[in-house]
């Protein structure tokens, strides 16, 4: 059975920001509370209408703020309360996944799963399951990386002080 | 920059619900409230028992007008359930209700977690995340929509027959359509019903010519509806009427035609008795059908086949009433609500193999045996087997494709009282011995239990137990030329082997084959087993997700006829009240073009299913109808020009979300 | 000339393309030329930067920096002509976006390295000897600048007034710019100093863009013969048009070429990539996990393509490895 509730005292965490359509996946994270299912704490929801809502930019947004993982929810294909919203979801993410990949951001830390107002077991199951698997993997934290890329900046000023070493690149 | 409206000052009023101990137990709303005082543009940050409360609703108002605030944010529970109500509080405190926003942090928090710190810390996340959201957002238009009065109800069982009535009684203009070619659903089939046996046709005969006499109902039987369009208040909807070839006006009902068919006798296994008898091409369901018109049935009529029938029937019907040529007709109606009650379906019991039914001559599933014992079924109403023999014993197998991994985990509901009906029945058409092999009685319904301590006094046997198999396989020269049921009785813990003549099989119910494309049709969504799903399952029963439809009956889940019929109305008086509110609210988060921004690369028009999104030539930009649009936000998120925006989920809001939820104030990381 | 308003030209990692857009002003250079004074264009005049260095911190009215930072060299100088100025303007899509050569976001430091220094098909070098920052021979020091981690456009290093995109920009941007800024009326700072609008708004082809397009094919434009007269999108080929800033007078559309992008997005887009990435898939046809696949396998190089002028500044800045690599 996946995730232990309990982060350990000070361990690292994933934080997951997760975007649930209205009508089916965020009706169906309702259902997971109303029916007191019991899931990791990782994941942050915003309700947007439709998965066709979601701008991958939100995602890349997510990923350069800090997140870990990013989940996307909507309803399963053909069941979109707009017809064709997840089918417009579905093709972004599929581009977006390899573009993401060349990037070096490992797949598993991004997911579109179709779950449906009555699946509020399957929130549990893949919130579970994805706060794992980015478990696994270990912080992204885009957000110190740039920080610590950005030290070379300030460096400088040392070295143009007349500080500079003799250092091999 | 942030386009509040009130001279640039943001006053942000938060407000945590303890919701009793539904949420003050597992998130601290001290912490919380404590840290949201502290972001930039909160004013009130307070905590309160129970927000939807009116003191919870009335200590918002004051504080608006005490403090001007101009930004509420309430945490709580989910906004499907209660944003509304708060929406309509700030409003009353003087502010658009439209600068609220709402936190989930019951559903998505308290009622889902279990360590304190970690709710704790993703409360203050969620709702930093508004405290930021709420700094864009805008003071918006409540958009309004009348509700045309008329309403089509699909499905003209019991559940369907009883809406019609109940709306049409009450003034309205009813559209009702049945794919049959009568009306009457399952309950049509039944000789009584329980727990009172009084005889489904005389209380479901009467309701039906009412429906086809009452002046506010339009019925339109052997059709279906083939497309729906528009959205609540406005549907505008095709029913495709097919084609009985023969002219409804001038058919009576005599069946003169029937009976000078050129087939003496009847062909064709009979739809309405379940192949128990035949009938004629040239048909009539049920002597009480309604509408009391005959059918012909192209397949099997030689006319249609060869086209040299000698057509006895023509010239047996002197009002001229038989049409071959008669084509499908589409009908396009507008009406402003819709409710569904499309049933059930039997479920196929020869998916259970072991239980023999279609090996076996003498397993009969239970709604056969409704037929075999109504006086108007295939037998006259004496029960005679497939073999023409009378069955001196009778097992009837309760829970066949219910409650059972292999087949459907749910309970039907209706079948052991249904059995228990069917015992007394069977036991008065013939004296036989009936055993009953149940996994438990569920007789929860007014004078149910009362009904099966009788069955109990009239000598039915019980035997708790599933039973295992049925087989013809005699071991002992009493069980020759039986059927054997093996079955564990499990409350004395032997396996007992009983013989009978006639088996019954108590099969469950189902959703309809075709449920799925007729929910993707209407836009309503289906829980797990496929049977239409409500709104809430305890406080909007009869509601969907999609304004202005309804359910009621069997196609939400497996009830009797007293239940069928309570959501029946249930239904109607949800109809009532759009219809007599001539209007409804819809949320204004309709999408809009910033035409300065659009560089009219026609990109959103490839992608709006609603087709909302129109080119204004002359400008060369693109312009969006808020009439049509729906607000799914997809062409937002698809214009590469930034130029679309989307009322209530403007990119700003969402941006401010995900900063919000991700700034760390002590980083858990490293 | 005492009175001229003091203008400074300055390059850090370009092609030189921008120097050649500033000649390109042709006789246009000459009312220029006769109306600033210019202190500093290593192109073409031979001033070194301690005379930069001599002058009063504010002195130049406007320096025109192209060309992204890559270097310890390129960034003191940055920050040198940031001290001297009143205003910088990031000049070209390099300096305001990062351009092609912040394409080199998509490696790690190590990785560049040693691919140019040992492993490319034109090295021979058996030591794998590698420059080092600081040498002394015979007595002489030599340095050289620090070859950074990642590419970043000009506002990433110093504070940046105006943005001239483009690759490189065109005369007319310029001067139309400069004479703005000779006239004193100054825009907004931050200012992109082209119209805020997507090129397909100006785009000569724009007529004969569908409203009903559906894609099952990305085709690349030496596949195939153009049809001069309609739409590239319509035609199959890519193109940034629709997520890109106008103000280039289409001229890559004009010669049969897509749009790739060089004027970065406009203002309301954060990254030109993700939001040209989810106009084009939202137009598949396929509704298929693999029927969308294959669609989109026709466009051989996601980044490439779509971050081509803007990689340093998009969302993700760089290549994510596990170690600053
Ligand atoms: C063997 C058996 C015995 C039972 N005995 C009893 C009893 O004694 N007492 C009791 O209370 N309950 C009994 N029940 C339960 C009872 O049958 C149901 O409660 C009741 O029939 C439900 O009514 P309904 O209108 O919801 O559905 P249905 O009776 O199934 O009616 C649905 C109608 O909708 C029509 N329809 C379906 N899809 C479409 C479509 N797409 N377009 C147009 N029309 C459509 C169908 O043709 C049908 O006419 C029994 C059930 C069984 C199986
Ligand atoms: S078609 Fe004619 S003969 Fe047949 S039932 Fe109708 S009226 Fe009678
Ligand atoms: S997608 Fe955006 S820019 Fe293109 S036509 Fe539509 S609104 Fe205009
Ligand atoms: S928001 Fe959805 S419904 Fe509205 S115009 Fe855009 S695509 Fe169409
Ligand atoms: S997509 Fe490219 S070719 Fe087509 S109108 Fe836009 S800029 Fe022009
Ligand atoms: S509404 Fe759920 S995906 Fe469109």
């Amino acid at each position: 059975m996946p995730t232990v509730e309990q982060p350990k005292e000070n361990s690292w965490e994933p934080r997951i920001i997760a975007f649930f359509c209205n009508w089916c996946t965020y009706t169906a994270a309702d259902l997971a509370g109303v029916s007191r299912l019991r899931y990791a704490p990782n994941a942050r929801i915003i309700r947007v209408m439709c998965s066709g809502r979601v701008d991958p930019q939100f995602i890349l947004d997510a990923f350069s703020k800090g997140a870990d993982g990013v989940l996307i929810g909507g309803c399963h294909p053909g069941d979109c309360h707009y017809m064709e919203g997840n089918y417009k979801a579905l093709r972004r993410m599929q581009l977006l996944k390899r573009m993401m990949k060349d990037m070096g951001i490992e797949e598993k830390r991004f997911r579109l799963e179709w779950i449906s107002a009555s699946e509020g077991e399957r929130v549990k199951t893949v919130i579970n399951e994805m706060t794992d698997q980015v478990r696994a993997l270990g912080p992204l934290g885009l957000p110190k990386k740039f920080a610590e890329w950005d030290k070379e900046l300030e460096s400088l000023e040392h070295e143009v002080n007349g500080k500079r070493d003799t250092i091999h690149a | 920059m942030h386009g509040n409206g009130y001279n640039g000052t943001v006053r942000i009023g938060f407000y945590i619900c303890h919701c009793g101990h539904n949420i003050a137990s597992i998130v601290d709303v001290k912490a919380v409230a404590e840290y949201i005082k502290s972001l930039s543009g909160v004013v009130v940050s307070s905590e309160y028992k129970y927000m939807c409360s009116d003191p919870g609703q009335e200590l918002i108002q004051k504080d608006i007008k005490e403090h001007s605030l101009n930004r509420i944010i309430v945490a709580s529970c989910s906004p499907l359930l209660h944003e509304h109500t708060f929406r309509t509080a700030v409003e009353k405190g003087g502010l658009n209700p439209y600068y609220f926003q709402m936190v989930n942090i019951r559903e998505n928090v308290s009622w889902v977690h279990t360590d304190m710190k970690a709710a704790t810390e993703k409360a203050k996340d969620l709702a930093r995340a508004a405290v930021q959201r709420v700094f864009h957002h805008k003071s918006l238009e409540t958009k309004h929509v009348k509700i045309h009065p008329d309403v089509l109800i699909v499905g003209g069982g019991i559940a369907g027959i009883h809406a019609a009535l109940t709306l049409a009684n009450a003034g309205k203009k009813v559209y009702l359509v049945e794919r049959d070619p009568t009306i009457g659903g399952h309950m049509a089939m039944f000789d009584k019903t329980f727990p009172t046996l009084d005889c489904a046709a005389c209380i479901l005969t009467p309701k039906m010519s009412q429906v086809k006499n009452h002046p506010n109902i339009t019925l339109w039987t052997y059709s279906e509806v083939a497309k729906v369009d528009g959205y609540v208040g406005n549907y505008k909807i095709s029913v495709r009427r097919k084609p009985r070839y023969i002219i409804e006006g001038l058919c009576v009902g005599c069946m003169d035609c029937i009976e000078k068919c050129v087939y003496k006798e009847g062909k064709t296994p009979d739809e309405f008795n379940l192949g128990l008898s035949k009938r004629k091409p040239i048909y009539i369901p049920f002597p009480q059908a309604t509408p009391q018109i005959v059918v012909i049935d192209p397949e099997t009529c030689i006319e249609f086949k060869s086209g040299r029938c000698k057509k006895t029937c023509v010239e047996a019907c002197d009002r001229k009433a038989i049409d071959f040529q008669q084509k499908e007709e589409i009908k396009e109606i507008e009406v402003g609500t819709i409710i569904l009650t499309t049933g059930y379906q039997p479920f196929d019991a020869s998916r259970v193999p072991f239980y023999g039914y279609g090996k076996y001559p003498n397993v009969y599933t239970s709604l056969e045996v409704e037929r075999l014992v109504n006086a108007s079924g295939p037998t006259g109403g004496e029960l005679i087997l497939r073999d023409g023999r009378h069955p001196k014993t009778v097992g009837i197998i309760h829970c066949v494709g219910s409650r059972d991994k292999n087949t459907n985990r749910w309970c039907s509901r209706t079948c052991c009282m249904y059995s228990l009906k069917l015992a007394h029945l069977l036991k008065e058409h013939t004296d036989a011995e009936v055993y009953n092999f149940y996994i438990d009685i569920r007789a929860a319904g007014k004078s149910y239990e009362e009904f099966y301590d009788k069955l109990l006094d009239e000598n039915v046997h019980f035997i708790r137990g599933r039973v295992a198999e049925v087989s013809d396989w005699a071991v002992r020269p009493s069980e020759e030329g039986k059927l054997i049921i093996r079955a564990e009785d499990t409350l004395i813990g032997i396996v007992r082997r009983v013989p009978v003549d006639m088996v019954v099989l108590a099969v469950g119910m189902e959703p309809q084959a075709d449920s799925q494309d007729v929910r993707r049709m209407f836009n309503i969504s289906c829980s797990t087993e496929g049977f239409f799903l409500e709104r809430h399952p305890k406080l909007a029963p009869v509601d969907t997700f999609t304004d202005g439809i309804f359910i009621a009956g069997c196609c939400q889940g497996p009830k009797d006829i007293p239940d069928s019929v309570a959501q029946a109305g249930a239904a109607a008086a949800q109809a009532l009240i759009l219809i007599d509110s001539g209007e409804i609210e819809l949320e204004p988060n309709t999408a809009y073009v910033v035409q300065e921004e659009c560089s009219g690369c026609r990109t959103c028009l490839t992608i709006c299913p609603f087709t909302a999104i129109s080119r204004d030539e002359a400008k060369q930009k693109a312009f969006i109808n808020e009439a049509l649009c729906k607000g799914c936000g997809t062409c937002v998120a698809a214009c590469p020009s930034g130029a679309i925006k989307q009322n209530l989920f403007e990119d700003e809001m969402i941006f401010s979300e995900i900063d919000g939820l991700l700034k760390m104030e002590s980083p858990a990381c490293c | 000339m005492p009175d001229k308003p003091k203008v400074a030209f300055y390059w850090c990692a370009s092609c030189g393309g921008c120097e050649e857009s500033v000649v390109d002003l042709a006789e246009s250079i000459l009312d220029v030329v006769a109306a600033v004074d210019i202190v500093m264009w290593p192109v073409a005049m031979d001033f070194k930067k301690k005379d930069v260095e001599a002058m009063a911190d504010g002195s130049i009215l406007v320096s025109l920096v192209n060309g992204a930072v890559r270097t310890s060299e390129q960034e003191e100088m940055a920050k040198l002509m940031r001290k001297k100025s009143k205003l910088i303007i990031a000049y070209g899509s390099c300096a305001h976006t990062g351009g092609i050569p912040g394409l080199a976001n998509q490696f790690g430091r190590e990785e560049l390295l040693r691919y140019i220094y040992e492993e490319s098909p034109s090295t021979v070098n058996p030591q794998k000897t590698r420059p080092e920052l600081k040498v002394i021979a015979n007595g002489s020091t030599v340095t050289l600048p620090n070859f950074f981690n990642i590419v970043r456009a000009l506002d990433q290093v110093i504070d940046v007034d105006y943005y001239l995109p483009g690759c490189p920009p065109t005369p007319k941007l310029l001067k139309q710019a400069l004479e703005v800024l000779l006239s004193g009326k100054l825009p907004e700072k931050g200012a992109v100093l082209a119209p805020d609008i997507a090129l397909c708004d100006e785009c000569p082809k724009k007529d004969t863009k569908p409203s009903d397009l559906k894609f099952t094919e990305f085709k690349r434009p030496h596949w195939m013969q153009i049809d001069p007269k309609v739409c590239l999108l319509a035609q199959g080929i890519l193109c940034m048009g629709p997520a890109t800033r106008g103000g280039c007078e289409g001229v890559c559309i004009s010669g049969n070429m897509p749009c790739t992008g060089c004027f970065g997005p406009p203002s309301r887009i954060k990254d030109q990539g993700a939001k040209i990435l989810s106009a084009l898939a939202s137009q598949v046809e396929a509704k298929d996990e693999k029927g969308i696949d294959e669609t989109l396998a026709t466009i051989p190089d996601p980044v490439g393509t779509f971050y081509r002028y803007g990689l340093p500044v998009s969302l993700l800045r760089r290549k994510n490895f596990n170690s600053t690599g």
